[in-house]
């Protein structure tokens, strides 16, 4: 019988392609089914967002900031309203502390939500995917009535927030609280228990603690591995320390825990949103702060925790109205970092599976 | 072969026609010739109909059950969004690509259509709607069926590229393997009926609804059950959906095709569809038997009640790997579907059954 030929072969895993959630690129080499190299390729989506930072004064990076991780774009402006506060130290109103906490929460189980529907969606269920950004308007409808914008909000600002909550908000978001609390009991019932999704997702691109350290890889995929690790509790800002919530963990470190973890996550913040509601005080919602304001000549170095893990900003300042240097650090960007480790010598399907675990937004990893 | 009548079994229904044209005194072989053309097209027309009825209940479906609406706007329910779907995707540009291997890319969704639609030929729509009730009815649909292998095989290499080829190469992998127990099932049937012919399988069945095979314990329920999910993966539907998983393969081995010739898939996908279920209630739901209803009404209620149970897998379920799908195939339906089979016959031989 004469000798069979095989030869490894290249595919380009995008930047078009229906599961790398964006334009990201990975270059694969296979072996029949097998990936046995991947070296992904990004900056397709790269705006140059830290420079354009620097040529606009404090109050005009606040918009800029949304379109970093569009996703969570709370997180986003609530930090660098943070940093700037660090900077120039401005008193935030306690009011405006309380709804910042209650849109960043909120914000995070609308990202989970996406969360889920996305990742069943690569599995190859189509349903969840409606049923999340079902649950998701929800929120995205509280933020609107709020701020009057869905996606891309410019709600946090420096010093405080840009609007008061409407009556009608709060009465809406726990109505809103319940719903999601009732769905996700379907949503655990339609795929926690499904021996497909198990066969799918358990054992399956196993992150090793030290791994994910080594990589700098933080939020739910680093605390999926069992590194009980979440700013809001070991770094709290905002009013995070008055809140009594749960730092969810999971041991396995596979997708699978990644995906529960997520889930538990959401019951997590919904009580935090709740505390937030019920300790709601009056007052003002922004202090004083000229659009302006010079913050004096120093750096600062501030983080929270978003959905995808540790989010930051360093911003330096020589006391003019623009800031000098502004450089962001995302969660994306190290989780893209270490697919190539825990993605290799697996199959096609697995490593789809492992990228939507992952939870990578692209804008994030491109700047 | 040779049939009795002008129309075979269908005589009944289209044999005006037939006479209507031998009063015009045209000789013989023109008369086969109308004969086969009339056949024909209404195979076609069947199998057109019923695929496009089949794509727009399945959005239907698919709408519910993700708490959408699904098509609205065209007629009651968006009811012939289908017809408009169908009429762009014909008047759509065929765009080509450069690199692919001519003859082989034009010939596979024609094989894959043509296989669909031969199917059809000894499917008993009803007492005396079948066009050719051949002796071996059932294992000519087996054999038919098979040429879709070799059309996705075919498309998956004429496109000239590498996500196709993969979906190409799933797809032979699975097929081949699904074909096994998909029989071995079906051989429980045909052994208790003594006879492959899709009739005389029905006509075993008439009476009360015990006599239906699927009740037949324990044998029938297994047989349907490995049945229907090898008839899944047949079909190419979630969970077994993996040569065209959208995910993994974009579009798997339809991924170089557009306009027409990705209708002709697409048109065979459904139709193959049909064709499952439709064995599936011949063999196991006692084909068109019923009361009250006509027998082609039956059937039809059956089989759609088939096709739905298709769907919801397809929009209920994550799809699986490709490993664990073989797996699932050689480790666990093989061995059950043969181990009922020397069983079911054992107890034949025996003559411990009802």
């Amino acid at each position: 019988m004469a000798e069979l030929r095989t030869e490894e072969f290249t595919v380009n895993m995008g930047p078009h392609h229906p599961s790398t959630h964006g334009v990201c690129r990975l270059i694969l080499t296979l072996s029949g089914e097998k990936v046995i190299k991947i070296v992904p390729v990004i900056g397709y989506l790269h705006r140059a967002l830290e420079k354009i930072c620097e040529n606009r004064t404090y109050a005009q990076c606040i918009p800029v900031m949304d379109r970093f991780e569009y996703v969570t774009a709370m997180s986003c402006e609530y930090l660098f309203s943070n940093a700037a506060e660090k900077l120039a130290e401005i008193e935030v109103p306690e009011r405006a502390e309380y709804l910042r906490v209650i849109m960043l929460e909120l914000n995070r189980i609308a990202s989970h939500l996406i969360f889920y529907g996305v990742t069943a969606m690569d599995i190859g269920a189509l349903t969840p995917f409606l049923y999340g950004l079902r649950e998701r308007e929800g929120i995205i409808d509280l933020f609107e009535m709020t701020c009057g914008q869905r996606l891309t909000y410019n709600y946090i600002r420096i010093g405080g927030v840009s609007k008061d909550i409407p009556p009608q908000f709060e009465p809406k978001c726990r109505e809103t609280i319940k719903t999601i609390r009732e769905k996700l009991n379907d949503y655990e019932g339609l795929l926690n228990e499904n021996p497909i999704w198990l066969v799918r997702n358990k054992g399956i691109g196993v992150l090793p603690a030290d791994l994910g350290i080594a990589y700098g890889v933080s939020g739910p995929v680093l605390r999926a591995s069992g590194v009980k690790y979440d700013i809001r509790k070991d770094d709290p800002y905002s009013i995070y320390d008055r809140f009594d919530f749960e730092i969810p963990t999971r041991e396995n470190g596979d997708c699978y825990d990644r995906y529960l973890l997520r889930l538990d996550e959401i019951k997590q913040s919904l009580n935090i949103v709740e505390q937030a509601l019920d300790a709601l005080p009056e007052g003002d919602i922004k202090a004083k702060v000229s659009p302006n304001f010079k913050p004096p000549a120093g750096e600062v170095y501030a983080r929270v925790e978003n959905s995808r893990g540790e989010l930051g900003v360093y911003i330096q300042s020589d006391g003019g109205k623009k800031p000098l240097r502004v450089k962001m650090r995302g969660g994306s960007f190290n989780q893209l970092q270490v697919l190539p480790e825990i993605g290799t010598d697996c199959l096609v399907a697995d490593l789809v599976a492992i990228f939507a675990s992952l939870d990578i937004i692209l804008p994030e990893v491109d700047r | 072969m040779t049939y009795p009548l002008p129309f075979g079994e269908l005589h009944g229904v289209f044999g005006w026609l037939y006479e209507l044209l031998e009063s015009t005194g045209l000789p013989q072989p023109w008369l086969d010739v109308v004969r086969y053309a009339a056949l024909g097209a209404l195979v076609f027309g069947v199998i057109s109909l019923l695929a496009l009825f089949l794509v727009w209940w399945e959005r239907k479906i698919a709408a519910h059950i993700q708490q959408r609406f699904g098509p609205m706007r065209h007629g009651w329910h968006g009811w012939y969004q289908t017809v408009a779907d169908a009429v762009k995707l014909l008047t759509k540009e065929d765009i080509l690509v450069d690199t692919r291997d001519k003859f082989v890319f034009f010939w596979a969704p024609v094989i894959c259509f043509v296989a669909a639609f031969l199917a059809y030929v000894t499917i008993p729509f009803g007492e005396g709607l079948i066009v050719a009730d051949l002796n071996i009815g059932i294992l000519y649909i087996m054999a038919i069926t098979t040429f879709t292998i070799i059309s996705l095989l075919m498309a998956g290499w004429g496109s000239n590229n590498k996500y196709a080829l993969l979906g190409g190469i799933r797809s032979a992998a699975q097929l081949i393997s699904y074909e096994i127990p998909m029989v071995a099932s079906i051989l429980v049937v045909v052994l208790f009926v003594g006879s492959m012919s899709m009739v005389d399988i029905v006509e075993a069945q008439s009476g009360w609804i015990t006599n239906w095979y699927v009740f037949r314990v324990p044998f029938g329920p297994i047989a349907f059950i490995t049945y229907i999910i090898a008839a899944t993966a047949e079909a190419n539907r979630t969970p077994f959906d993996i040569p065209e998983a959208e995910q993994e393969l974009v579009a798997g081995y339809n991924i170089e095709y557009s306009g027409m010739k990705f209708a002709m898939f697409f048109l065979a996908e459904f139709a193959n569809g049909f064709t499952v279920s439709a064995i599936a209630v011949t063999l196991f739901f006692g084909g068109w038997h019923g009361p009250f209803l006509p027998s082609w009404v039956w059937f039809l209620l059956k089989t759609l009640g088939v096709v739905f149970l298709l769907m919801l897998f397809r929009w209920t379920y994550p799809r699986l790997r490709v490993d664990q799908l073989m797996e699932f195939a050689w480790k666990f339906l093989v061995p059950v579907t043969f181990a009922n089979l020397i069983l079911a016959a054992w107890m034949k031989y025996a003559g411990w059954y009802w």
